[in-house]
């Protein structure tokens, strides 16, 4: 890897993939991709290639863990060996427990989990290539993957980063902006009602630039979201076309 | 007091279905005075009622359904049935032998084992307590032979048609006697494997095009069609 | 939440309650930290150690330096490694094995804080670029679970890094060779973790066990000596509004003000 990394904005104010500072990388979502699993979606942002799985609602095992009044909601975030320069070790690393319980926790306010007491659904995530803010391109893909597998939901979670980069708020880094850059925020969003259901930080941000970056975070969120209930009902639409 | 969308129109969970004195009916919530969709599925308003019909929804046991499951355990003095829901479904031995149940004589396996299927009804089942089910009703208990077929809970009232038209059109045609379980599981069987993989296709077709209009006609073609085609074939199996 | 740590109804609404009234069962108000209580150098056997007690809850932490390779992508820096142990006599919700997702989450926040305020000069840590390099182990050991272990490790983290004694050496053909004399750890910034609980819609600092047990989500705002923000971690199932988050940034930056004067950090 190259120590040096040229600049990430250049003097008309774009990014190294010529975007504008509050542009979201190209988004390709597709649902009901895979037939096995009970719901499923693939999204694609930028470099990113993600896959994300739901079985269940189920019967859970072991037995003494299901929940008398509620459903137990299970998220495994797993990167392939080949989605980033170096191989990963296929086992899960801390980074990655780590980002199956914020994932976890980040869909988790939008689904009706009392609705099915002593079940449990799993989300499985694949990141297939990795460019960076993976955990929000998982949350938008979880999110879509639970509803298409017909689990009751308040609302779909859309998620998107946010970060400073050369003293300029971006949206949706990639992988050398968040690697380079000097903060980076993962925001994850119900935009019904108007809530924040992940938000993380590293790096250094005032209070001011904070509060900026989890807007523009937030915009981002909306965006997506558009593009999430698209992608959904594009799977019905030839359906929608021949209805009386 | 609108409503954001016609009739029969697709949502998915989140959108925004009415605002003001409406109720919250099937795969919708309320919250802040506005109804919003919980599933993928076609609205419907009836009166002040807001329905969503889902597309997407799996298999909620309900008292009084006929269902098709599969023993996947044997237990002490009862099978663990996998119904196609969220819960697994249980049935008593004594349900089964039509007498007290005996654990020094009675091997369970000898009735139904592993693997086995059933028809069966629910007769009771609440959120603490897993389903239990019944045989003692003509036309239940263990299935000997016919095809299996498993489609979308949500779109057995589809395969049935209005007022049975679809599963009528289908049983005469291809001579198959169908039992639905409402958990989306379906039994074919027939005189020949033949008849029953003409309804197997038949039903889904059904699935892919539920929401078609003149579905019954096109599948009544479809059979008709099939039937001509081997009945060359049949004929040359004969001889 | 486990069934053994389920709090009963009644509490649960007795809680709820007295928050909507701007107070707590164990007598704060919303915005009142827990008493803090350290103690530095415990542990003689490690070049640094701290215990921290905060209200009730009680956190050890152990720092070990040893010499190995650097991250390739680091070659002139020295690594820190930070771990976490939910020790099973600490709670009985706690089970001995591996580190679960609770433990390995508070090692990464607390890792998060010192890392990107870049508290400790690691640059200084270097033998030889690319080869040698002092490695940071920082041990955290939860003793007693009385709620926001984060705030209770992260302080303990930072009381024992600015505890810790390297010893005097020098680089002989690429060997290291100890001379008589200490050096402290090059500890430059203190990075102070502030967590809040949502309960009821309201946000309370520094929650005990009870409130954590009702709690919908809780957010930790971690801030540098400059008032920078420096690490943000959202956990629980349930949601904030940017509002909330907001004003939570705030009054994180004003408490970690104040426990950086009152511990003379």
């Amino acid at each position: 890897m190259s120590q040096k990394v040229e600049k990430l904005i250049d003097k008309r104010g774009l990014r190294l993939d010529g975007r504008k500072p509050d542009e979201l990388r190209p988004i390709k979502i597709e649902v009901g991709v895979l037939s096995n699993a009970d719901g499923s979606a693939y999204i694609e942002q930028g470099k990113n290639k993600i896959l994300a799985a739901v079985y269940g609602p189920r019967e859970l095992h072991p037995k003494h863990l299901a929940l008398p009044d509620r459903m137990v909601l299970r998220c495994r975030y797993h990167m392939a060996p080949f989605s980033v320069q170096e191989r990963k070790s296929p086992a899960p690393s801390r980074r990655e427990i780590e980002l199956s319980k914020v994932i976890r926790e980040a869909v988790e306010p939008a689904v009706f989990v009392e609705y099915y007491p002593r079940t449990a659904v799993d989300i499985f995530v694949e990141v297939l290539q990795a460019d960076g803010s993976t955990r929000c391109t998982s949350i938008t893909a979880a999110s879509l993957a639970l509803a298409d597998a017909g689990i009751p939901m308040r609302d779909l979670v859309a998620a998107c980063s946010a970060g400073k980069v050369e003293d300029m708020i971006v949206l949706d880094l990639m992988d050398v902006e968040d690697k380079v850059g000097s903060a980076d925020v993962p925001l994850a969003y119900m935009p019904n009602l108007g809530v924040i259901t992940l938000l993380q930080m590293d790096g250094i941000l005032t209070i001011e630039e904070f509060e900026k970056t989890v807007n523009l975070a937030i915009e981002g969120c909306k965006k997506i979201y558009a593009m999430q209930k698209e992608a959904l009902k594009a799977k019905y639409v030839s359906v929608k076309e021949v209805e009386e | 007091m609108p409503t954001f969308f016609e009739r029969r129109q697709l949502v998915v969970p989140g959108d925004l279905l009415a605002e003001g004195d409406y109720v919250a009916g099937e795969n919708t919530f309320k919250s802040d005075n506005k109804i919003y969709a919980s599933r993928i599925g076609l609205v419907e308003y009836e009166d002040k009622k807001v329905n969503v019909v889902a597309l997407r929804a799996f298999y909620v046991p309900r008292v009084g359904d006929t269902v098709i499951g599969t023993v996947v355990e044997v237990g002490f003095n009862g099978w663990v049935i996998d119904i196609n829901a969220p819960y697994l479904a249980l049935l008593r031995a004594s349900e089964v032998l039509n007498r007290p149940f005996k654990p020094q004589k009675d091997d369970l396996t000898q009735v139904l084992d592993t693997g086995d299927l059933v028809v069966a009804k629910i007769v009771s089942y609440d959120r603490t307590h897993n389903p239990q089910l019944s045989v003692d009703e003509p036309g239940l208990g263990k299935i000997t032979r016919g095809q299996i077929v498993k489609i979308t809970p949500t779109k057995i009232p589809r395969v049935i048609g209005k007022k049975g038209s679809m599963i009528s059109m289908i049983k005469e045609e291809t001579g198959c006697h169908i039992v639905l379980g409402h958990n989306g599981v379906i039994l074919i069987t027939g005189k020949n494997p033949e008849d029953e993989a003409l309804a197997m296709m038949a039903i889904h077709k059904i699935e892919e095009e539920s929401h078609t209009t003149g579905l019954t006609d096109r599948i009544l073609q479809m059979i008709r069609k099939e039937k001509e085609k081997r009945g060359g074939s049949e004929y040359e199996s004969k001889s | 939440m486990s069934a053994a740590t389920t709090v009963v109804r009644v509490k649960q609404k007795q809680i709820a309650q007295l928050i909507a009234k701007g107070k707590r069962l164990d007598g704060r108000g919303l915005n009142d930290y827990r008493e803090i209580k350290i103690e530095q150098g415990i542990i003689e056997r490690a070049e640094g150690s701290a215990r921290v007690l905060l209200g009730k809850t009680e956190v050890m932490v152990g720092v070990k330096i040893e010499t190995g390779e650097p991250f390739p992508d680091t070659p002139n820096e020295g690594v820190l490694t930070v771990n976490a142990e939910l020790v099973p006599l600490a709670s009985p919700t706690f089970e001995p094995g591996p580190p679960d997702e609770n433990s390995i989450e508070l090692a990464r926040v607390v890792d998060r804080g010192i890392r990107e305020s870049k508290a400790i000069d690691l640059e200084k840590l270097c033998i030889t670029p690319g080869r040698k390099v002092f490695v940071i182990f920082v041990d955290i050991y939860v003793l007693n679970h009385d709620g926001n272990l984060i705030d209770a490790s992260a302080l303990a983290a930072l009381a024992a890094l600015l505890n810790t004694k390297m010893f005097n050496y020098e680089v002989e053909n690429g060997e290291i060779k100890l001379k008589p004399g200490y050096t402290p750890l090059p500890v430059r910034r203190h990075p102070v973790a502030i967590t809040f609980a949502k309960i009821n819609d309201k946000l309370v600092v520094d929650p005990w066990l009870e409130e954590e047990q009702v709690m919908d989500a809780r957010i930790t705002i971690t801030t540098d000596n400059d008032g920078n923000i420096c690490a943000v971690q959202k956990g629980g199932s349930g949601y904030f509004t940017s509002k909330q988050i907001f004003e939570a940034a705030q009054i994180a930056k004003e408490k970690a003000a104040e426990i950086r004067k009152k511990l003379g950090w």
